[in-house]
């Protein structure tokens, strides 16, 4: 097998990629003169196209994704990406426009911005929303920030965040930056939020509880509506981490059930491509109370056309620049615009019949420490593997031997060893055999054949790499021959 | 249309398997009273060929992106060379997640690897991140993690950082006990070194100041960094117009402490603000407190060299609130594209690069200067931005121009209220001379 190696390794002085055409304009004398400037940028590359082509087709051919097969990463919604949506968003008109340019030359992109914005309010049930947020985090933050900003404004910003054991490590950290300490509520027995710990918790100094629902043990919290009033009956807000929104289009919105502010991935339900980590999306909505708060600007339609609002004197102000991941917006839109409200609401009912197969065609073979009913995904553990000395790990590599890529590994954290797998609504009978197959067989080879998972990913690009060491030892860019 | 791959037929089996037949039954557990009873008010769906028609029309009413503009103020128009679109196209880029499972993505962690490394070379810092979201929030990570470094709780903020990037550090540090003070803009147009001197205190974590400024002013990185140093306060440099370092010194060999800013200009088109690019860097000593995804190099059981995301107990999903950041989906793509970018302009051609946007910007500012009543605001050196003062409001100006076709500079006294008829305007390697010569014409015209 070829081992690619890093551009720096086959760069060569004078190669290039690249030439300009021939500086058109009379250079002025001195003006480079007092600027403190750079000889040559050391040890940056020097390399053909040809060989940029290579290395990058080469790097692109090591990595899994959707397009290649399943993917079934819990809580990250890891659904196909519609190509018509990047034609959508590489259009020129979109992408050529400065976001400063004078609003009656970018009313399509305006349009867009408000459109999205509306329709998560239906989806939601929500009254407004922002696109400014860039990814799940920071609309997490930037929701926290308008509960706080609506908290002060009314003399007291409380001191504690609640937020249940089940929670993506996110929320507590978002609820920090907020200025918050943070109260972790129980779990029951039944895997959802424990309405005694909560009413016990909530507390006048609790500013807003962090539910996430369904919650990622892939169970929806059907008290709701009861635990709106716990919180709310303090003056307490409710969040809705809209992470797991791909359980609940067209079926239900948190809106309705008394959630105050959502933050929504687009990169999740919304189809947009993770990118291998980004760019991603992450709007808040809010319901009227909230409204006043919201980033600037805002975008409003009159009769003139679409304009931006920056006069809103209670405004949180800017988490970003400009207004966000706008063409991840462009594409979001693009797949409501194709699926429209029936096929927005296929979209959990798909989701949660494949993940329930799932469940079924393996609940035998591995443990489910919940069994309540789940929705778009579940969690199982590798309980009944233990007892070979197989942990999750070892479970998640051998299926890369398989051809399909792991379930998310050791999350919640009130599953020891967790499995947690979501197909997604967009994967045909005949991927989901081969996923549940797989299990299977892996289930099998862990009692007969202990040392084949041990040992897994056996036919990768690379073996099982030491993380640790990689840690310890910290070599976070090439050095040269000393890293050679 | 709809993207379900199941059949009726399979649908059937999948039910049956579950023991139930219809997939209501799935939704049993919520109560009644939360149920959607209605269908959602959205546009019915639309096929493929009405969507793409559909949006045609919609990005046909941004006129803004065919007509010649001068627009920079954080996002920038450079050429984006044919192989960065195709390569950063391909699915295995576009599709995958997070590189949690390294065996299996050995291709986004090696092109991350690279990322850091040409971060590093520009910067001259010894580590840099995965990337942040975009330069304004890059900027509040840094002044948060130089609290973290030092424990102080004053920042000091050049008003000559991007107004943006200024409003997200203030919105990021509002409730965490760290307090703002600016340091205003001298005649030169970079920052008032005596106010700085004044203001530098035993309090103070960090001063952050953007070079080139937002005014397109190259800051003295050196003076400043001596002088924040003497109080042991971190220097943090912001870059928002990421082709200058092109030419540059690297911030990190004047001096800086933190690297931090926006990288827009590295192969991704303005795109209406986003997505765009957020880095940072920093000296090896700071790493622990870096945030953000971090790529780092191990070897597999048998030998061979691989890369995995490292550090990783910095992070949120494992230290909860304790975490450096909760960030944790950054730009990665965006970072793909600029590493695709930056090996193909490689050494020369970037230089090349910088070097058109300076001469061709000073070009521009001294056909423009020898305009009646207009005049150069700064007479400080800068990079491919100036800030031009008008005889008569630029408003108008700007009007006249938007009528013959062109978008005129940035009218600056929205940001900044003592700079009333001025405009800041951005010339890059884009812009030929023909069309330079166009906006000087029309700028004529237009004061007569």
């Amino acid at each position: 097998m070829i081992r690619e190696p890093l551009i720096f390794e086959i760069s060569a002085k004078g190669k290039r990629a690249f030439a300009l055409p021939k500086l058109d304009v009379p250079l002025e004398k001195d003006a480079l003169e007092g600027i403190p400037l750079r000889k040559e940028i050391a040890d940056f590359p020097q390399v053909s196209e040809v060989e940029i082509v290579r290395h990058f087709t080469r790097l692109s051919q090591v990595n899994y994704c959707v397009d290649i097969g399943f993917y079934p990463l819990g809580s990250c919604t890891m659904k196909y990406n519609p190509k018509v949506n990047e034609r959508a968003a590489s259009l020129p008109g979109f992408i050529f426009s400065h976001p400063l340019a004078p609003e009656d030359l970018v009313q399509g992109n305006l349009e867009i911005l408000k459109r999205i914005a509306d329709s998560l309010s239906e989806i939601a049930g929500m009254d407004a929303f922002t696109i400014q947020p860039s990814a799940g985090a920071q609309g997490e933050l930037t929701g926290m920030m308008l509960i706080r900003a609506c908290l002060e404004d009314r003399g007291n910003p409380r001191k504690i965040v609640l937020i249940p054991d089940s929670a993506h490590g996110t929320n507590p950290s978002s609820a920090h930056l907020c200025g918050y300490r943070v109260q972790e509520i129980k779990s029951n027995r039944a895997g959802t939020v424990d309405l005694d710990d909560l009413s016990r918790n909530m507390t006048e100094d609790v500013a807003a509880l962090m539910l996430t629902n369904p919650n990622t043990l892939g169970i929806f919290e059907w008290d709701i509506k009861k635990i709106a009033e716990i919180v709310h009956a303090k003056g307490g807000f409710l969040y809705m981490d809209g992470a797991n929104m791909n359980a609940l289009t067209g079926i239900c919105r948190p809106g309705d059930a008394g959630v105050d502010v959502i933050h929504i991935n687009l990169h999740k339900t919304f189809s947009t491509p993770h990118g291998g980590g980004g760019p991603g999306s992450g709007p808040v909505g809010v319901k009227n109370v909230l409204e006043p708060y919201l980033p600037v600007p805002i975008i409003k339609q009159s009769g003139s056309g679409y304009t931006l609002d920056f006069d809103r004197p209670k405004t949180i102000g800017r988490v970003r620049s400009f207004y966000g991941n706008y063409l991840v917006a462009v594409r979001a839109l693009a797949y409501m615009l194709t699926l429209g409200p029936e096929g927005i609401k296929e979209i959990a009912e798909i989701a949660v019949l494949n993940a329930n197969y799932i469940r079924k065609s393996l609940d035998k073979d591995y443990d489910l420490k919940y069994d309540s009913p789940t929705l778009h995904e579940c969690v199982f553990s590798d309980k009944l593997q233990k007892a070979f000395g197989i942990s999750n790990l070892d479970i998640a590599k051998r299926l890369i031997d398989y051809g399909v890529h792991p379930p998310t590994m050791s999350f919640p954290l009130i599953v020891p060893g967790a499995l947690m797998i979501e197909p997604t609504e967009t994967e045909s009978k005949r991927d989901l055999d081969l996923f549940i197959e797989a299990m299977k067989k892996i289930a099998g080879e862990a009692r007969d054949s202990a040392e084949l998972l041990k040992s897994a990913p056996h036919h990768s690009y690379v073996r099982r790499l030491d993380e640790t060491s990689a840690a310890r030892n910290p070599v976070l860019k090439w050095e040269g021959s000393k890293t050679s | 249309m709809s993207y379900i791959s199941l059949s009726d037929q399979d649908k059937k089996e999948m039910l049956a398997r579950i023991g139930i037949s219809t997939t209501e039954e799935l939704f049993c557990c919520f109560p009644d009273e939360i149920r959607l009873k209605r269908g959602l008010r959205l546009p019915a769906a639309m096929p493929e060929p009405e969507l793409i028609w559909h949006f045609e029309a919609l990005a046909a009413k941004n006129a803004a992106a065919r007509y010649p503009s001068f627009l920079g103020a954080g996002s920038y128009v450079h050429f984006i060379p044919s192989i960065v679109d195709c390569l950063a196209a391909r699915g295995e880029f576009v599709t995958p997640y997070t590189p949690y499972q390294p065996e299996v993505s050995q291709g986004t962690l090696q092109v991350v690897f690279e990322y850091q490394t040409l971060i590093c070379q520009l910067t001259g810092m010894d580590v840099a991140n995965a990337s942040l979201y975009d330069g304004a929030s890059a900027a509040a990570e840094a002044v948060l993690m130089a609290h973290r470094l030092n424990g102080r709780a004053r920042v000091l903020v050049a008003r000559s950082i991007h107004p943006h990037y200024r409003e997200t550090i203030r919105t990021y540090t509002k409730n965490v006990g760290v307090t703002l003070d600016g340091i205003r803009a001298g005649e030169t147009g970079a920052i008032d070194l005596d106010e700085l001197a004044k203001k530098l205190d035993q309090d103070v974590a960090a001063v952050i100041v953007q070079s080139p400024n937002f005014f397109g002013c190259i800051e003295n990185l050196e003076k400043i960094g001596q002088l924040a140093h003497d109080r042991q306060a971190l220097l943090i440099a912001t870059v928002a117009e990421a082709a200058s370092l092109g030419i540059l010194e690297a911030p990190g060999k004047l001096g800086a402490d933190l690297v931090c800013g926006e990288a827009q200009s590295f192969g991704l088109p303005p795109s209406f603000g986003g997505p765009s690019l957020g880095f940072m860097g920093c000296r090896k000593e700071f790493v622990r407190q870096l945030p953000g995804r971090i790529a780092g190099q191990t070897k597999d059981v048998d030998g061979n060299r691989g890369f995995v995301l490292t550090l990783s107990t910095r992070e949120q999903h494992i230290r909860r609130e304790k975490a450096t950041s909760n960030i944790c989906t950054n730009q990665a793509l965006c970072a793909v594209r600029a590493t695709i970018y930056l090996e193909t302009m490689g050494q020369n051609g970037l230089k090349e690069m910088a070097l058109h946007n300076f001469h061709k910007a000073h070009y521009a500012a001294d056909r423009l200067a020898r305009l009646k009543g207009v005049r150069k605001k700064f007479s400080g050196k800068f990079f491919n931005e100036f800030v031009l003062e008008f005889p008569k409001s630029i408003q108008g100006l700007n009007g006249y121009l938007k009528g013959k076709g062109i978008i005129g500079g940035l009218d600056l006294g929205s940001f900044y209220p003592e700079l009333g008829n001025c405009g800041l305007f951005c010339v890059t390697e884009v812009h030929k001379k023909d069309e330079i010569d166009g906006l000087v014409r029309a700028i004529e015209e237009g004061l007569r």
